[in-house]
């Protein structure tokens, strides 16, 4: 979770790619072969799991218990510090569901997310591709294009913030060159969405440039020569075989991409804070919006909002930890 | 044939580099824009290089923005410390005791990692509230930990799973126990895996705003991530001035991966090596 975002989101970038074909988060360790732990050991593992555990308990089990709570109770500013606020079941979740706000954000996640992630893929499909002929200066090439998931995302968010301004941004000034009137970028309805998303896509493109990278290279060469001598083009090999043989590696890539994504946050807080008049909402930014953005703060609906967001990130993570066991499985 | 395999790759090499200049283009855009004189800031046309560097956003960088740089950096170095003295325990459980349970918990934790940040903000928020933790440090430095400690103890678990069952065999013959064998052979061997996870912890702690803008934005000591954000708000819009702090900001970043990239890998393939 990162700051997530991808990254931050970025969780675990690095310990990946370099694995091969099996990539993403192969961290978790294999059933243990034969042997059974004894009693003893059994004990010992535990003693030595213990800080972890009540880390787990304390610092997710816990704050995600109070933003449950949160969401079913009818708070206020004075409820919140000293407690007392009343239950109101799912009044919340009703509220939310009938706030005009609903519709739009459900759609800017919607589309963010997807817009985001089909773009991020398939550049990043493209450049892995690329980024498998082995040229000079491949290799260092291929590692500056990690600068970008590796720059904290405020900076990103920044630097975009600049660049799209409507009066003296260089994005804005290249367009006049080409002869293409300003848009106003961040602050008109009709773009901030696009935005946002523009800069989400840039800060993505690494991640899948190197899971998908790192899955070329588990293809064995003699397919490709195979394929060669049968007279295959270019294109054709990609398509008949790199395509194919890669679906694993990128069904994982699109899911993480796709669980990363949902949760992106920070971008967004700090090009648009999801506005102007929510134009750039999505269930991340609204939660928080409720919760904290507003001089009246709505913890409750904040939560509710929030809740049905991991609702969602949950479902996805779901699949994709079923999906990598399948293909653990079918090695 | 040779000579026929050598154009397309230095044409290759060519098209490399202009889709690298193209991505990294924002980053060149932050270097140029920090190095911008202020009368130029907003000049049509806009200087494309330097060509009248200044030092003026780097100058403000060292007024204004040294205590929040330090508070980065303890923060930082906070998290690390708590994310391995929490995780490579538990790695070593997972990967070496194997407690009946211990799948489950990794199961956890790999759906930990997919929890949205804000959601955990806003119970942090209600819990710090009524514990008085709100902006502060050690409060920042306990959520800032929540995005590296299941990370964590999955990449030590890998890591230490992979550390030869006779090196341990030895340890318990000459009579030492669990605890001594973890701290005395399993952590000296798994230095790598030590500095991949300190590396990604401060990192990430480093990067972190969205817990720092809700858990201490009214705290005496901020991260950098929130004086930048402080400045863009301020309407002064001193734009190369929040250019200079946002290049400062990423240093820590590019210069820790470039240093330690080696150990990264090593640690990775380490890692892998088990699979």
């Amino acid at each position: 979770m990162n700051p997530t975002t991808q990254a931050r989101a970025r969780t675990a970038l690095f310990a990946r790619p370099v694995r091969g074909a099996r990539g993403a988060a192969d961290t978790a360790p294999r059933r243990a072969p034969a042997h059974r732990p004894g009693a003893r050991a059994n004990w010992a593992g535990w003693a030595f799991l213990a800080p972890v555990t009540i880390y787990l308990v304390a610092f997710y089990a816990y704050p995600m218990y109070r933003n449950v709570e949160l969401s079913l109770r009818h708070y206020t500013v004075r409820s919140f510090v000293h407690g007392g606020a009343p239950f109101t079941g799912l009044d919340n979740y009703r509220k939310v569901l009938d706030d005009p706000a609903f519709g739009p954000a459900l759609t800017h996640t919607l589309v963010f997310t997807g817009v985001s992630l089909l773009c991020q893929f398939w550049i990043g499909m493209g450049l892995a591709v690329f980024f498998t002929r082995n040229f000079r200066l491949s290799a260092t090439l291929r590692a500056l294009f990690l600068v970008p998931w590796l720059l904290p995302l405020i900076v990103s968010a920044s630097t975009w913030s600049w660049m799209l301004n409507s009066d003296s941004g260089i994005v804005n000034h290249v367009l006049h060159g080409l002869g293409i009137a300003p848009v106003d970028w961040l602050t008109s309805p009709t773009w901030a969405l696009a935005s946002v998303t523009i800069a989400n896509i840039w800060i993505g493109i690494p991640f899948n440039l190197v899971m998908l990278h790192s899955g070329m290279q588990a293809i064995p060469s003699d397919i490709y020569e195979a394929a060669e001598l049968d007279g295959a083009t270019a294109w054709q090999r990609f398509w008949k075989v790199t395509f194919p043989l890669l679906r694993p590696v990128a069904a994982i890539t699109l899911l993480l991409g796709l669980v990363y994504t949902l949760k992106v946050f920070d971008i967004i807080w700090i090009m648009t804070k999801g506005g102007p008049a929510g134009a750039s909402a999505t269930f991340a930014t609204w939660s928080y919006q409720l919760g904290f953005g507003n001089l009246l703060p709505e913890f409750g609906p904040g939560a509710a909002v929030g809740n049905l967001l991991v609702v969602m990130a949950l479902a996805f993570g779901l699949i994709y930890v079923r999906v990598q066991r399948k293909q653990r499985e079918a090695l | 044939m040779r000579n026929s395999r050598l154009r397309p790759a230095r044409w290759k090499t060519a098209v490399g580099l202009v889709l690298t200049a193209l991505m990294l283009f924002p980053v060149y855009w932050m270097i140029n824009e920090s190095l911008t004189r202020d009368r130029d800031m907003r000049k049509t046309p806009p200087n494309w290089f330097p060509i009248h560097g200044t030092l003026e956003g780097y100058r403000a960088v060292l007024n204004q923005q040294l205590p929040y740089l330090g508070t980065s950096l303890f923060i930082g170095l906070g998290t690390v410390a708590l994310t391995v003295a929490v995780a490579a325990p538990a790695g070593f459980a997972l990967g070496k005791l194997r407690p009946r349970g211990g799948g489950f918990l990794s199961f956890l934790l790999l759906m930990a990692q997919m929890i949205p940040g804000i959601i955990m903000a806003m119970g942090f928020y209600a819990v710090y509230l009524n514990l008085g933790l709100l902006n502060g440090v050690p409060g920042l430095i306990l959520a800032d930990s929540t995005i590296a400690v299941p990370f964590g103890t999955l990449v030590f678990a890998a890591f230490m799973s992979g550390i030869p069952e006779e090196l341990l065999q030895a340890a318990k013959t000459d009579g030492a126990g669990q605890l001594r064998t973890f701290w005395s052979i399993v952590l000296p061997v798994s230095r790598n895996a030590v500095v991949t996870v300190s590396l990604f912890a401060f990192l990430w702690a480093w990067s972190d705003f969205m817990f720092a803008n809700t858990l201490d934005s009214g705290g005496s000591a901020q991260p950098i991530t929130l004086g930048i954000y402080h400045y863009i708000g301020n309407n002064n819009q001193q734009w190369n001035a929040i250019m200079a702090t946002a290049v400062v900001a990423s240093v820590p970043a590019t210069v820790l991966l470039v240093i330690a990239q080696r150990y990264v890998s090593a640690g990775v393939t380490a890692g892998a090596v088990k699979d």
